[in-house]
């Protein structure tokens, strides 16, 4: 039952043939079996979520009409607060904080029936692009142990290729819901920033910031994204509008008379044989089934990832000027005599690693006075630039397609001293959330040369979000009926799993 | 030796700046929905948005926006089209993000002015403040620093942190360099706070207490010698906490700066902390170099673009002028300059207007209020608006005084009954039973009785001797408990005795 797809699991349930609370135990048991290598969870809420499972199965003795997902088991990334729950967004700072609220997110999963297993792991704050900077360990790629599960959501994604969890929540700064996905073999979607509420999402860097729904299915993405999204009024930069018909979109699957841009600048050098060969491939599958495959060229993305880290260095050096040790989290040095000031510099000393402290000093430097125009001014302006070259794009085609990542997951520890070579991974999701538009991940097949996922990438303009789960559909159900199975069929199983 | 004022201005001018930041009575925060009340146990009126808890976000508060740009408004300013909050980054224990989101480069409203006039030895003076920018920021928790000498942070034993007023709305007006005041500085910026202050009250935006910190004003101050084209360095008085410290601080200020620059020093600039016994001022903190506050647009939040037409409607509510009504009321009442002034400070200006409006006469209605209500509220240490009677009470009262149903005597009790709760002047005058005693034989059959008890006192009046008239109107007015008419009493005595009566 655990492989099954989340909207399999549902029917399950509507059928009888489960109920929640055995389905919620039986990804409770899979987590207790296989978690310890791959280490996706950092809290495991036991009770809550029976309890949950409990209450669905109740409502459903009751005749209730409950939700698509009601009765599905979940895991959330622990950058969303949930109260009571221990959140920690990956950081040592804080250790031990129960938030004494929901994120909007959790609210509309809590009221949706979903059941949330646990917190998963996470690159501290969400900075970095294989969850080697949690402070609580790395997450191990369930492909291969020794290799990244991408970030920042690796625990999100690994979770769902580990069969713990049929769905994941994710969050989206410059490709942490999409790289992850890629090298899992799973499918993660960053909806139009706007789109899906921020309201209890820590914030990394909040005009990129965008949560969003990860599963290993189309159809159950866009699932849980119907459960996710909507207009909030907690958030100032929630869009008020309709949420776009998304599950329509990945039912009906049809891609017949759609133009599909191919962006020139990502894709070719720098890009792995294997992962090259099946974004090709995928082409040749989504111009079968009757798209219209076209090339566009967005020469500014060239200067999106220099940006990037200016302007996301630059909002999170504000936004975790907050973690101060004055109100929740950890408190260091506050001992007879010491100052304010003292107890936050120890606190902040201690309680941020390395790549934190690398982001903020970067980005207290690029806002300088002096500086300011330089580096944060300039960014900006990249960032119009490379909406323009979206406008453009989408002028000729109705969404834009590259391959998620250059490469398949590396190896733990391969860059964790190259800061650069780690950037260079986003480089392709990296354009998305500078423009505030909507991105996919769907897997496309293994990488010939070291057998690891390879990650399809779909972008469509802001609040078009239906349009890449339509092509996301169309491009899995051409892939299945060539594989025959999912692809997570072809997964090494885990040592000790039963 | 220490100089005098007249010293100071002989040789110096006086440049000032002003800042004045307003507490808006907004019902809920800048940012969130929580209670703006003054005075509620510490950190009872907070939520995750305004205690900045990780993942919360800001949401503007609309009714803030409305209040600034009614501000802007009465401060002759144009409404920017386009503004933008920006985040002000700087570590401060009171400051749960430990960034301040207030406006920067693109405020609300800018380029506007206000005229004020003070009252010299050389008659009315007029003086135009111009305003440079009037934009909206969130107030800061309260620190309580316990230990130590003076309530600073350092040297203190620990610090108690208050959030209750962190996130409520403020709007900060700034003015460009007021020069040209001379010797009139310290009155002209007293005199714009005033006026500030009373049209934030006729706009209802802010309750204005400066003693409770709802108008707060920093003063800045440089001397240039008198001729001399620039700027000298300026300091910036905190902690101003009245009309009449603004004054004295600016004055303290001009006199400090001219001790220093004729000694061959130089002024600091900095922040500077009025001392209300002294009148002094005390060093704060340096501002020789400027503090980088890394200001960036706050992101959490979307541009401030408000409606032209909505800008209009504000502008069609915009109350009159708080100066232009006084003038207008002082003539339309005949109001002497004293008297205006009396009314002015005691801050009854609205109440008898009311009051006038619901038909009384404005010189009784007046008499009413600043005297014997002001006296009644005096005793009990509260504003005459705070006591229980209303402008209908008062000209209700106002008008059976005039048609002669009561007389002034009796007009006091009822007023005095109607402050004690006991209803409305109708049900005082009937259950103290104060009507007037109208009734000419029962006044008659009071008036022989007074006469037989004195019977040579009335001989004496029989004679022609009227002053005596009073001993026998008297003993009558007390018989009827003061519910007669004196008047009318002394013309049927005077006419019973064969005098004439007027």
């Amino acid at each position: 039952m655990i492989t099954r797809a989340a909207h399999e699991m549902s029917a399950a349930m509507a059928s009888g043939e489960i109920s929640s609370v055995e389905l919620t135990q039986a990804h409770l048991d899979r987590i207790t079996s296989v978690d310890a290598q791959v280490h996706a969870f950092l809290h495991v809420d036991t009770e809550g979520a029976l309890a949950q499972a409990q209450s669905v199965d109740d409502a459903r003795a009751r005749g209730e009409s409950v939700g698509p997902l009601a009765g599905v088991p979940l895991a959330l990334k622990d950058v969303m607060a949930q109260q009571g729950i221990p959140t920690t967004a990956g950081s040592k700072i804080l250790e031990g904080w129960r938030p004494p609220y929901d994120a909007t997110v959790v609210s509309k999963l809590k009221a949706a029936g979903v059941v949330i297993l646990g917190k998963t792991n996470m690159d501290e704050f969400a900075m970095g692009s294989s969850t080697e900077n949690s402070a609580y360990g790395p997450t191990h790629n369930p492909w291969d142990l020794t290799r990244i599960p991408g970030g920042s959501g690796g625990g999100s994604s690994a979770s769902l290729a580990a069969f713990e969890a049929p769905l994941a929540i994710g969050t989206d700064t410059g490709g942490s819901i999409r790289q992850p996905a890629a090298v899992t073999g799973t499918v993660g979607v960053k909806p139009t920033y706007g789109g899906v509420s921020r309201y209890g999402l820590i914030a990394f860097s909040s005009s990129l910031d965008q949560a969003g729904p990860c599963a290993r299915t189309v159809l159950d993405t866009a699932l849980l994204h119907e459960v996710i999204a909507g207009h909030d009024a907690h958030d100032a930069t929630s869009i008020d509008a309709p949420v776009p018909q998304v599950v329509r979109a990945a039912r009906e699957g049809s891609v017949k008379g759609m133009k599909i841009g191919v962006v020139k600048e990502l894709n070719g050098d720098g890009y792995q044989a294997g992962v090259r060969s099946r974004f090709e491939e995928s082409l040749e599958l989504l111009a079968k089934a009757g798209a219209e495959i076209v090339e566009v060229s967005c020469p500014n993305f060239e200067y999106a990832l220099a940006a990037y880290y200016l302007i996301a260095p630059s909002e999170c050096s504000s936004n975790l000027a907050r973690f101060d040790a004055m109100r929740y989290g950890i408190r260091v040095g506050d001992e007879d005599g010491a100052s304010a000031e003292s107890v936050m510099n120890l606190t902040r000393e201690v309680g941020f690693g390395r790549e934190v402290k690398r982001r903020i000093i970067l980005g207290t430097y690029a806002l300088s006075s002096g500086y300011f125009d330089a580096y944060y001014g300039s960014a900006q302006k990249v960032r119009t630039l490379i909406m323009q070259d979206f406008n453009k794009a989408f002028t000729s085609a109705d969404v834009l397609v590259s391959p998620t990542c250059p490469t398949t997951a590396f190896k733990i520890g391969e860059k964790a001293n190259d800061p650069l070579a780690m950037y260079l991974n986003d480089i392709a999701t990296i354009p998305v959330n500078m423009a505030g538009i909507g991105g996919m991940s769907l897997p496309c097949g293994l990488a010939p040369e070291d057998g690891l996922p390879v990650g399809f990438q779909v972008m469509a303009p802001a609040m078009q979000d239906q349009r890449m789960y339509s092509v996301g559909a169309a491009l899995e159900a051409s892939l299945l009926s060539q594989w025959g199975a999912p692809l997570l069929s072809q997964i090494p199983a885990l040592v000790g799993a039963k | 030796m220490s100089l005098t004022y007249e010293d100071v201005i002989a040789k110096y001018e006086p440049v000032l700046g002003l800042e004045v930041h307003v507490e808006l009575n907004t019902n809920s925060k800048m940012f969130c929905g929580c209670s703006t009340i003054f005075g509620g146990e510490p950190n009872t009126q907070t939520c995750p948005v305004c205690l900045g808890m990780p993942g919360a976000l800001p949401v503007v508060n609309e009714k803030a926006i409305e209040s600034s740009i009614l501000i802007g408004l009465a401060l002759n300013c144009s409404i920017t089209p386009f503004s933008r909050f920006s985040r002000k980054n700087y570590f401060y224990p009171d400051m749960p993000k430990n960034f301040q989101i207030s406006q920067y480069d693109e405020p609300i409203c800018v380029n506007g002015y206000l005229d004020v006039e003070i009252d010299t030895d050389e008659g009315i003076k007029k003086f135009r403040v111009e305003i440079e920018r009037v934009h909206m920021e969130e107030d800061t928790g309260k620190s309580l620093h316990v230990g130590g000498a003076t309530g600073r942070i350092h040297g203190a034993d620990y610090s108690l942190l208050d959030y209750n007023r962190a996130g409520i709305p403020l709007v900060e007006i700034v003015t460009k360099i007021v020069p040209g005041t001379g010797k009139y500085a310290p009155e002209v910026a007293k005199a714009y706070v005033a006026e500030l202050r009373d049209i934030l009250r006729s706009l209802g935006v802010s309750d204005v207490r400066m003693e409770q910190g709802s108008l707060r004003c920093d003063a800045n101050v440089s001397l240039r010698l008198i001729g001399a084209e620039t700027l000298g360095t300026r300091s910036e008085t905190k902690n101003v906490n009245s009309l009449r410290s603004v004054e004295r601080a600016v004055r303290g200020e001009m006199i400090r700066h001219a001790e220093l620059l004729n000694k061959g020093e130089r002024v600091v600039q900095e922040t500077r902390h009025f001392q209300e016994e002294s009148g002094l001022t005390r060093s704060g903190r340096s501002k020789e170099q400027a503090e980088d506050y890394r200001y960036f647009p706050e992101p959490d939040l979307v541009p401030v673009a408000p409606d032209a037409a909505w800008i209009e409607t504000l502008r069609a509510t915009l109350p009159e002028q708080p100066t232009l009504r006084r003038k207008r009321l002082q003539s339309e009442w005949s109001v002497p300059d004293k008297e205006m002034a009396a009314m002015i400070n005691a801050d009854a200006l609205d109440i008898v207007e009311a009051t006038v409006n619901l038909g009384a006469d404005p010189t009784r209605a007046r008499g009413w209020w600043l005297g014997e209500i002001s006296r009644i509220a005096n005793e009990q240490g509260v504003t005459i608006s705070d006591l229980k009677i209303s402008p209908t009470d008062v000209a209700q009262i106002v008008a059976l005084v005039a048609q002669g149903d009561l007389t002034d005597k009796l007009a006091r009790q009822v007023v005095e009954g109607v402050i004690a709760g006991e209803g409305t002047p109708a049900s005082v005058i009937e259950s103290r039973g104060l009507k007037v005693v109208s009734d000419e034989s029962a006044l008659m059959a009071a008036i022989e009785r007074a006469i037989a008890a004195q019977p040579e006192t009335a001989e004496k009046i029989r004679n022609g001797h009227i002053p005596a008239a009073g001993a026998l109107i008297g003993a009558v007015m007390k018989e009827t408990k003061g519910q007669a008419d004196a008047a009318r009493v002394r013309e049927l005595l005077l006419t019973h005795l064969g005098q004439p009566s007027d």
